[in-house]
């Protein structure tokens, strides 16, 4: 199992994109770029997002969590971008209905079954509108880093034990 | 013992937050169920044997079961009728 990583380098903010699926592949290659996930990445995540909508509505901004299966996954890490034009995601569970996404989250896993407690806080900052809003205006991403990472406990993360 | 099928798209990501919040429904409750986390794609494998299936993927197929949307465990938003449904389900 890799280590959890959560860089600057996986925030991208003000995201430029005219579609969802452009706002997954520019966040996959970022990823690919950085050797987190395999190239593979990127078509399974689209697809997947087509086939399984991840768009959430939220007590505040609505948010997005598309992911993949873990075989496309080098490094675990979640990816983290503010869309400077929210952009429409099919709701989680709906055939059509959309809702305009400001904040994604790009799951990169790669062990099934074991990243229960790291899921359950990020849907805690999901139930806390407030959170997601401070997020949007955030305007540096150390800034933003510092903020997940307290909001997440990933600094308690070490050789990738807690998940 | 009832048996819930908790399915999303991978069975790796939204399932194991339902799966896991369904459990401590039923504990709290004092329930004993047999939970089985899929993903959506398998549901069929068990269509003898579920009394419930409860998914955050969208399933366009009829089943002879109820089927219960549990986005809201994710968002929190209307949770406490989602949790409703499923104990009134389990309780039948």
């Amino acid at each position: 199992m890799s280590e959890f990583r959560f860089n600057e380098e996986v925030i991208l903010m003000n995201l430029e994109a005219a579609d969802y699926t452009e706002v997954l592949q520019q966040m996959g290659e970022n990823l690919v770029k950085h050797h987190y996930v395999k190239d593979s990445f990127i078509p399974a995540i689209i697809e997947r997002e087509q086939e399984f909508a991840t768009g959430l509505p939220t007590a505040g901004v609505s948010v997005a969590i598309p992911h993949t299966d873990a075989v496309h996954v080098n490094q675990k890490t979640i990816s983290i971008a503010t869309l400077k034009n929210p952009v429409d995601f099919v709701i989680m569970g709906e055939v059509s209905e959309t809702t305009p996404v400001q904040i994604v989250f790009m799951l990169a896993m790669d062990e099934p079954h074991s990243q229960l407690e790291l899921l359950q806080d990020l849907m805690k900052i999901f139930q806390e509108g407030t959170f997601l809003d401070q997020l949007l205006q955030t305007d540096s991403v150390l800034d933003m880093k510092k903020q997940v990472t307290e909001k997440l406990n990933l600094s308690d993360f070490k050789g990738g034990e807690r998940l | 013992m009832k048996q819930v099928l908790v399915a999303c798209g991978a069975g790796i990501a939204t399932s194991t937050v339902v799966n896991n919040a369904i459990e401590e429904l039923a504990k709290e409750n004092g329930i004993k169920v047999d939970l089985k986390q899929i993903r959506i794609a398998e549901v069929s494998t068990y269509e003898d044997t579920a009394d419930l299936l409860v998914t955050t993927a969208m399933t366009k197929k009829e089943y002879t079961f109820p089927v219960i949307n549990a986005r809201t465990f994710l968002t929190g938003i209307g949770v406490e009728d989602t949790k409703k449904q499923i104990l009134e389900e389990l309780l039948k």
